[in-house]
């Protein structure tokens, strides 16, 4: 029973990372119907300025944070303005293939000697490790404090998105492109705010990972972007409760599994369960059905 | 009569490219390493052609594709390997099979899959693609032979010019035939309109079918042959980048089409090897960052890709123009 | 009696989109159904074809059951439509949108066409010889190879109408055929309509809000509002009854 509960813990830890990635696939996808690849990259990006600024100039754990949020937005703002704008009226294939040569351009070019290098880093602790143990139950100071950043952050987004103007675009965007911007919706500013956002919270996610999973590597982006866009597909994409349930889901199946039958099978079992979901619910779990006008 | 006529053409074109080629390799004016390269950009460009009929004509979304090029590799080097020591016939026979393995897992996956729409089926056949890289990876747990995370090795070095040549040109008089038809008009009606098409008469689940099952079908004949190529295999062959390789291929060639797929296998393959040749030593690792950069500048200056909607002459073959 | 709908019911949400209509369409009649925006006559259209499943009622086509069934064996079963928003196959030509409406009566096998056999190119030979009869009736066999999303807005609806007939049916389903017509073409539409209903032992139902199209070539209307069949019968009795005027007040259409 204390292996069991040791290991919600565990998945949650990892969940919630997925689910501060999650947000920003789902985000965009409800807004561009864009499934962002190179998303997966701004977040290894916020992992390596938190390295930076941990390591090379020791910075407050809250100058790291507000540094990776920075350095992602600008990131995502500025690839979203010179790749993706040029094609938003283009197939929509060629947008996705875009998205891979970015994600593939961010992995490739910083794994370079004259930029980050190819090599696996290691993250160093920003503070001390503090393990509390509850009848049997490790819980570490990481964790409280992963849990803690990421709540803030979801109680923050649900402000914007629900009780701010640039929020009520965004949704009204979301739900009809044209019509938003006819009605007097900057659409190129939403679309701008909304990869920003995602960015931001892909920043945090990546430095909670560095904290967490000490070792970053400039193609540690790619795997949990899959699964934390699985995660927003498996919730429901443009769904922002959804992008969390589905990070929640996939953290504890894939801990569960490492746990019980083999970490071999760990990044095979979230998709499996994505597509048990897709066929019995084919819009995610939280997805509402969208039938087409004939 | 009428068939063997039309083979005529084929037949030649197969003796004068399988031919030639060999005599140049043989003769020493290509070094064996290009030729290799070269046999590598057919297989791929039959690997291509299948997902141009799955994605570029009937519509269908596919992340997976280096799944069922995986299963085709796999099924091929394993029946190679047990049983087919060197006989030829015996590797014709397996690469049908590796063929009909992927056939026979697309048709599984197929049934309830193609019912989901456009992002869903994509992401539904790259996480498809993400759980055979898992079975690929922990394959030795259930067959040995297969060698698992650690790579397969012991396989044959079967597959030549004369092969490919002759599997890249039965696969493009396939398709050519099947598109030319009534049957592929039925394929691209899905593509154009579903619920047009289903109204009108086409059984559009069971066309979806045919698309993703014979597009994978080719998979699993390319990934024969390139299990052959190299004799060795490696789960990270078959990766979701592998599916993404083939993906850019076909919508640079510009979806549908068919000598555009043809061409762009070649540039790709070329582009990928030629860059480790051009770049001076010690730069080699910019290939990755080069190739993206070309791939975004293509794709903002030509969206519908590189070759629109011109058909070599030898692959329009409509009857009735 | 061809077509029989009895009962017919869809709720989209809370909205009764269709609420117990019943019609029916006797052999070579032309109906015409007609009714404000909105009321329910496209899902009429939609609930006959088999693309939405009604909730209740039945439809059957000379007796048989109808509902439940895949679109595309409700088309083999003689059914065929157009599109209120034109939905052709808009990438491929004028004449392969002909040709795929034919395919489920197609005179070859997939191995013939993979091997180019006799078979083959006799079946292509006929198609071909369809093609030309479908377009030559609606006047488009110069526009065989032209993209079908290249046309006129008016011979893309010509077009549609040639698609449906391709695939042979028994009853034609017509959804606002003379939407974006100007009065010369809406002319012609009609000598058109009567003339494919003559030669193909049609029977048509068609949604419309020309009236003057509905009110020169239809047998009988039924007039629909809110889901539900407010009025049915002549032209002329239409024309002055007071509950369809009521539907269509504020409505820009007028009953001529």
């Amino acid at each position: 029973m204390e292996y069991f509960l040791q290991q919600v813990i565990n998945g949650l830890q990892i969940g919630f990372v997925y689910a501060l990635i999650a947000l920003g696939y789902t985000m965009v996808y409800g807004i561009v119907r864009l499934i962002n690849f190179a998303h997966g990259d701004v977040f290894m990006i916020g992992a390596f300025i938190g390295l930076y600024a941990v390591e090379r100039y020791q910075w407050p754990l809250t100058a790291v944070f507000v540094s990776a949020v920075v350095g992602c937005t600008i990131l995502a703002v500025l690839i979203e303005q010179l790749a993706y704008r040029p094609l938003r009226h283009a197939p929509k294939i060629a947008s996705l293939i875009t998205a891979i040569g970015v994600s593939l351009f961010l992995e490739y070019f910083t794994s370079l000697r004259q930029v980050f290098g190819p090599h696996f880093y290691s993250f160093p602790r920003p503070f001390p490790v503090v393990r509390w143990n509850w009848h049997g139950i490790l819980v570490t100071n990481i964790q409280a404090v992963i849990f803690f950043v990421t709540v803030f952050c979801l109680l923050l987004l649900q402000f914007i998105v629900f009780r701010t103007k640039m929020g009520r675009a965004m949704r009204a965007v979301s739900f009809d492109y044209v019509t938003a911007g006819l009605m007097g919706v900057n659409v190129n500013v939403v679309i701008s705010f909304t990869f920003g956002l995602g960015a931001a919270l892909a920043g945090v996610g990546g430095v909670l990972y560095g904290i967490a999973y000490p070792q970053v590597n400039t193609f540690m982006g790619f795997m949990p972007g899959l699964k934390a866009f699985t995660a927003a597909v498996l919730g429901g994409i443009g769904n922002i409760p959804g992008a969390v349930l589905g990070a929640l889901i996939m953290g504890q199946s894939e801990t569960m599994v490492s746990a019980y039958v083999s970490s071999a099978y760990r990044d095979g079992i979230a998709f499996v369960i994505l597509i048990l979901v897709l066929l019995w619910k084919p819009t995610g779990i939280l997805g509402t059905p969208r039938t087409e006008k004939v | 009569m009428r068939l063997l006529r039309s083979l005529i053409k084929p037949v030649v074109a197969y003796a004068f490219l399988a031919g030639s080629i060999s005599l140049l390799a043989e003769g020493g004016v290509v070094n064996p390493y290009w030729v290799q390269i070269l046999e590598l950009a057919c297989i791929v460009a039959i690997s291509a052609q299948g997902l141009n009929i799955i994605y570029g004509h009937t519509g269908l979304f596919s992340l997976g594709h280096a799944a069922f090029y995986g299963i085709g590799a796999y099924t091929a080097a394993y029946l190679m390997k047990t049983y087919g020591g060197q006989s030829q016939a015996a590797f014709f026979a397996a690469l049908l099979a590796g063929g009909g393995a992927a056939a026979a897992v697309a048709c599984l996956i197929g049934l309830p899959t193609l019912r989901l729409t456009s992002d869903y089926l994509g992401i539904a056949t790259l996480g498809f693609g993400i759980i055979m890289k898992v079975v690929f990876d922990s394959a030795d747990r259930f067959l040995p032979e297969l060698g698992g995370a650690r790579g397969m090795t012991g396989i044959a070095k079967m597959t030549t010019v004369p092969w490919v040549v002759f599997f890249l040109l039965a696969s493009l008089l396939v398709v050519r035939n099947l598109i030319h038809s009534s049957y592929g008009r039925a394929i691209l009606s899905i593509r154009e309109d579903e619920i047009a098409a289903e109204t009108m008469g086409i059984d559009t689940f069971q066309y979806k079918m045919v698309g993703f099952v014979a597009g994978c079908t080719f998979a699993g004949v390319a990934g024969g042959l390139y299990a052959h190529l190299y004799a060795f295999l490696h789960p990270s062959n078959f990766d979701f980048f592998k599916s993404i390789d083939i993906l850019v291929i076909v919508v640079l060639g510009g979806l549908g089409n068919m000598s555009g797929t043809l061409v762009a296998s070649f540039g790709w393959i070329f582009l990928l090897e030629g860059l480790r040749v051009v770049l001076p030593p010690g730069y080699v690792e910019f290939r990755w960052v080069l190739i993206p950069v070309l791939l975004i500048v293509t794709m903002l200056l030509r969206p519908q890709g590189i070759f629109g909607a011109r058909e070599f002459p030898f692959l329009r073959g409509k009857v009735y123009r | 009696m061809m077509l029989e709908i009895r009962g017919l019911t869809k709720h989209f949400g809370g909205i009764r989109a269709v609420d117990g209509v019943d019609l029916h369409l006797g052999q070579g009649e032309l109906v015409g159904l007609i009714g404000p925006n909105g009321s329910g006559k496209t899902t009429v259209f939609n609930l006959v074809t088999g693309i939405y499943r009604p909730d209740a009622g039945s439809v059957t086509l000379k007796g048989e059951n109808l509902v439940g069934i895949p679109p595309h064996r409700i088309n083999r079963l003689g059914v065929a439509r157009t599109f209120q928003n034109i939905r052709l196959f808009r990438n491929l030509t004028v004449m392969d949108n002909v040709r795929i409406a034919h395919h489920s009566h197609l005179g070859y096998g997939p191995v013939a066409a993979l091997c180019r056999t006799g078979r083959f190119y006799n079946g292509e030979k006929e198609l071909n010889e369809i093609v030309e009869v479908f377009l030559s009736i609606f006047q488009l066999q110069n526009r065989k190879y032209e993209i079908a999303g290249s046309l006129s807005y008016g011979d893309q609806r010509k077009l549609e109408i040639a698609r449906a007939l391709a695939s042979k049916p028994e009853v034609l389903l017509l959804d606002e055929p003379a939407a974006g017509m100007n009065p010369y073409e809406v002319g012609r539409l009609m000598e058109f309509i009567l003339a494919i209903r003559e030669r193909f032992r049609l029977s048509i139902l068609l949604i419309e809000h020309q009236m003057r199209l509905v009110m020169g070539i239809c047998e009988r209307l039924a007039v629909m509002d809110f889901g539900q069949v407010i009025a049915r019968g002549l032209p002329a009795e239409i024309r002055g009854n007071r509950k369809v005027i009521e539907a269509y007040l504020g409505e820009d259409v007028a009953i001529e």
